[in-house]
């Protein structure tokens, strides 16, 4: 079993002072051993920060970051899945399945995690999953009007992934789950 | 007899003195044991004249005296069952004057009178008056410091206190702290001699040696604090102004600082608070070079704990004006003081603050009181440049913020930020960190625009740079972290009222753009945020009971949002300007005015054009005016042509081939919007598609005539997916036969098998296919037509 935190869109400081206090509890050192950050964090402080909760951090460019050694797309492995992670203000039009389907295709992986958005969603599609955290500060965002934090956990073991998502609404953490399955290794075996 | 300081010298006085007292005290014991009276007065005398020496230092002698000491205890028992055995105690305090020499005559008439009063034949008063009149028949200072010494040990538990034993119609608790107060007055006189014994290159010795002898005197005090009749009346009317006296009498830096400690230490706090006039009446009056500060400081610690352990004493605090007398009496103090360092002056402020916040946390105006008079303390010295002191200057800044976690009070101290211009720059920005960090931590928010103006006041030295010394830069690591502090504080200066927004951005707008280009990239980034949030929050325009002429309107802030961003591509930061340009673009577009839409994206693409000149900056910037064009539907016809044409051109015309190809494709989603039947053109999507084609046609070209090898197929299978995509949609100008005229295109490629990530890309794309037929219905029928 291993624990995945996906997060990004933090903005921080420019549309949000910081995490909500409520996630910074959550997330405690020792427990994640993976962290995917969809990237615009926008400072080091931050960047600094994800390192303490997990020194495995795999993070991409959002278009705010100034950190030009962010790649604008990474892919790892992790078990029996391929991960692809991408900022996603690449990915025109915005937010939109299809394209990102391509991306994925692109990338040929089993998880697209992309942020921009600000609004949590996951779909399962084409034998995959396309996830997207939303933003951990629930920052201001010219796409969605209403913006509540989120965060993503996955908890992988075999082919088996389940996705716990992690939303603040009105002051209390709201935890939804997903169930994904993989059919079979073969395709995307390293 | 002047006494030689070598240490050698002492040590063989010492063992010679302690070998004949020792001789002497076996003499004694022997004829304690046999009863013989004569004989144990006439060796305990032998022996007490070691104490006569004047070769040992203090330390030395009291060692001696130690001994002594113990030695006239046994003696003590000794006359005590003598006068049981029938000798006449009156006889015995007449025998032991006989003695030759005047101090182990002195020492032994102690100890008669001891039993004398133990024996209660005569008033303890009298005995007591006596034996501290005798006393002064030694005026050597160490040898009389302890003889007196030795008086106040054994008359201590034969005071006439109240509820004493010794209590009598004679004997009165007055009589027992006349005793002391007169032996305390004598022994503070010996001591304070004591500096000048000997020659004056041993001073600084000499005086360590004597503040080593000091807590002989402050015993005295102990002693007074101990005593059952000691009210507060007695204290008030007696003991304080008798003690007082004296130390003010000594001109003695040394007894005047550890006394007036003393007398704060030992005696109640509840008498302190009551006599606190009299108290801090002497301070101004002390030697100029004593520490009058940790005195006062101390005094101000007991009396806050005492508060805040008791609280039902509070309104005596009020009802004596604690607190104004100590205000008075530490201005007197400094007065008197003329050459107080500055960081006494601030300590002493800083502790009155510290008494203040914790007795008084209600009365605000006390807090500004302080301020007040640490102002007019450091008037016409200019910024403060010792570091010990402005360390405590920021302690004294930070404590209200510390005591009421909340910086919206600091704020009410008109003071405060009057004070605060006394910290050179550097220590501004220490300051303006830890009122950051305080709102931070406590969540604060700042509400009006009026509290808002203050504390930019306060935390100026991060927000301006006109100020600022020339040479001495600031780290930029520093720099950068101090800013983005400022930054995140931006979110906390919030009002639901939109009025009162406006009026809170227009604030910080005057400040940051006044305060230096090189902080804008930090600030403006927020401030827009919080504007574009502000926009967000306010009725539409036709409820918005304001008008659309009114100070809060979209468009006002609209104009606000220009003003702002527009000082950015000078600070330098084009890229950032640009990206919120398109910010306030999209949300124009939300709020339906397209004018003002169609000016940020001409703003946008100005910086485009003249900035943005790397060309991966370029990509993502191009990437950023294709999506959000792509969702703008504000635009009419013309317009909206115009800045599709102008995209269009930039994507053209980037520097890399793929890059150009990709854009390109890119940009066929500006011209079919799902939801806009108005921007459905199905001829410009496939133009674009077409377009990106003869790119990747001739990027691969020029890639086999540079390397001699065939380029990627990426891009033509990035082509076919845009194909697909549209095709699903069912664009009528996307047909079959160009999508299968694609597939055949990136199957004829040799360079596919080569290229493993183009493969599995081609593969995952005809999985996709597959999938989509699957699926049925119409997406189903439509991937059925395509002959693979």
């Amino acid at each position: 079993m291993v624990l995945v935190l996906a997060l990004g869109d933090l903005h921080v400081p420019h549309r949000a002072a910081d995490l909500p206090p409520k996630f910074k509890s959550m997330l405690v050192p020792g427990k994640i051993q993976h962290i995917i950050c969809t990237g615009n964090l926008c400072i080091k402080e931050i960047h600094d920060y994800l390192k303490t909760i997990c020194p495995d951090l795999h993070i991409v460019r959002g278009e705010f970051d100034e950190d030009a050694r962010y790649p604008e797309t990474k892919t790892l492995t992790i078990g029996q899945f391929k991960l692809g992670l991408c900022h996603g203000h690449q990915v025109i039009p915005w937010g939109d399945l299809d394209s990102l389907a391509m991306l994925q295709r692109q990338l040929d992986v089993d998880i697209l995690v992309t942020g921009h958005t600000h609004q949590f969603t996951a779909y399962k599609h084409e034998g995959g999953v396309v996830i997207n955290p939303g933003s951990a500060t629930g920052a201001y965002s010219s796409i969605n009007q209403d913006v509540n934090p989120s965060f993503v956990l996955m908890d992988i073991d075999g082919l088996r992934v389940v996705v716990y998502v992690y939303e603040l609404i009105d002051g209390e953490v709201k935890v939804d789950k997903i169930d994904f399955k993989k059919a079979s290794t073969s395709t995307s075996a390293p | 007899m002047i006494a030689d300081g070598a240490g050698e010298d002492e040590e063989k006085w010492l063992a010679a003195g302690a070998a004949a007292f020792k001789q002497n005290a076996f003499y004694m014991q022997r004829a304690i044991d046999s009863n013989n009276l004569k004989d144990a007065l006439k060796y305990s005398a032998q022996m007490l004249s070691e104490l006569r020496t004047s070769k040992l230092s203090p330390h030395k002698y009291y060692d001696l005296y130690m001994r002594a000491f113990d030695e006239l205890r046994k003696l003590e028992i000794f006359f005590m069952e003598e006068t049981r055995r029938g000798c006449s105690v009156i006889e015995l305090y007449e025998l032991v004057q006989h003695a030759g020499n005047i101090l182990p005559r002195l020492y032994l008439l102690c100890t008669a009178g001891s039993v004398y009063i133990k024996t209660k034949e005569a008033p303890a008063k009298e005995i007591l008056k006596d034996l501290v009149e005798m006393c002064r028949g030694i005026q050597h200072p160490l040898r009389g410091l302890f003889l007196r010494s030795y008086l106040a040990q054994i008359s201590r538990d034969k005071l006439p206190d109240i509820g004493s034993e010794y209590e009598g119609d004679a004997d009165t608790v007055t009589d027992a702290v006349e005793f002391v107060l007169l032996n305390f007055t004598e022994m503070n006189k010996l001591w304070v001699r004591m500096q000048h014994q000997g020659p004056a290159r041993d001073k600084e010795k000499r005086e360590k040696e004597r503040s080593e002898l000091r807590d002989l005197v402050g015993k005295n005090l102990h002693v007074l604090s101990q005593l059952e009749g000691v009210d507060l009346d007695m204290y008030r009317d007696t003991v304080l102004p008798r003690v007082l006296e004296q130390i003010v009498n000594c001109r003695d830096e040394i007894a005047q600082y550890y006394l007036m400690d003393c007398i704060i230490q030992v005696f109640p706090d509840e008498y302190h608070l009551q006599t606190l006039d009299v108290l801090l009446g002497a301070c101004p009056q002390l030697q100029p070079s004593v520490d009058i500060m940790t005195v006062l400081s101390r005094l101000m610690e007991r009396l806050s704990s005492y508060a805040a352990l008791n609280t039902e004493v509070l309104p005596y605090f009020l009802q004596v004006e604690a607190f104004s007398k100590l205000n008075n009496a530490i201005g007197k103090v400094i007065e008197a003081q003329e050459d107080m360092p500055i960081l006494s002056a601030v300590t002493l402020y800083s502790s009155l603050l510290k008494f203040t916040l914790h007795v008084h946390p209600d009365r605000l105006d006390y807090a500004d009181q302080v301020l007040g008079s640490c102002i007019k303390q450091l008037s016409g010295k200019g910024k403060i440049h010792d570091t010990r002191a402005t360390k405590e200057l920021v302690t004294l800044l930070s404590a209200p913020l510390e005591k009421y976690n909340d910086v919206v009070i600091a704020l009410k101290l008109t003071n405060y930020p009057l004070v605060l211009d006394y910290l050179d720059s550097e220590n501004k920005r220490v300051m303006a960190t830890v009122i950051i960090r305080s709102i931070m931590k406590n969540k604060t928010i700042i509400a009006t625009a009026e509290k808002v103006e203050a504390l930019l006041e306060l935390i100026k030295g991060l927000i301006n740079d006109l100020d600022e010394p020339q040479g001495l830069e600031v780290d930029e690591d520093d720099f950068e972290e101090e800013q983005n502090s400022v930054a995140r504080l931006i979110h906390m200066l919030y009002s639901d009222d939109p009025e009162e927004m406006v009026k809170i951005i227009s604030v910080l707008k005057n400040h940051f753009l006044t305060g230096g280009p090189k902080r804008l990239k930090f600030t403006i980034p927020p401030l827009v945020v919080s504007a574009l949030k502000l926009i967000r929050r306010l009725p539409e325009e036709g409820d918005n009971p304001f008008g659309k002429e009114a100070s809060v309107s979209a468009t006002k802030i609209f104009q606000f949002l220009n003003q702002i961003i527009e000082a950015l591509p000078s600070a330098p930061s084009p890229d950032l300007a640009f990206r919120l340009y398109l910010q306030c673009a999209e949300a124009a577009n939300k709020c339906d005015e397209e004018p003002i839409a169609y000016e940020f994206f001409t703003q946008a693409y100005i910086l485009y054009e003249e900035e943005i000149s790397d060309s991966k900056a370029q990509v993502t910037a191009l990437q950023l005016i294709i999506g959000t064009l792509q969702r703008m539907h504000v635009f009419g016809v013309e317009n909206r042509d115009t800045l599709t044409h102008k995209a269009m051109g930039y994507s053209a015309k980037l520097l890399k081939k793929p890059d150009q190809c990709r854009a390109v494709y890119t940009c066929s989603h500006l011209f079919w919007l799902e939801d806009h039947e108005t921007i459905q053109d199905g001829e410009r999507v496939l133009r674009c598609l077409k377009r990106a084609l003869k790119i990747a046609n001739s990027a691969q070209q020029m890639t086999s005539a540079a390397r001699g090898s065939t380029g990627s197929v990426t891009l033509f299978i990035e082509i076919l997916n845009k194909y697909l995509y549209f095709y699903e949609k069912g664009i009528p100008q996307v047909t079959v036969e160009s999508v299968e005229s694609m597939i055949q295109l990136i199957k004829n490629e040799e360079s596919l098998t080569s290229d493993p990530s183009a493969e599995s890309f081609f593969a995952s794309t005809l999985r996709f296919m597959e999938f989509q037929k699957q699926k049925g219905g119409v997406v189903g029928d439509r991937y059925e037509q395509i002959k693979v």
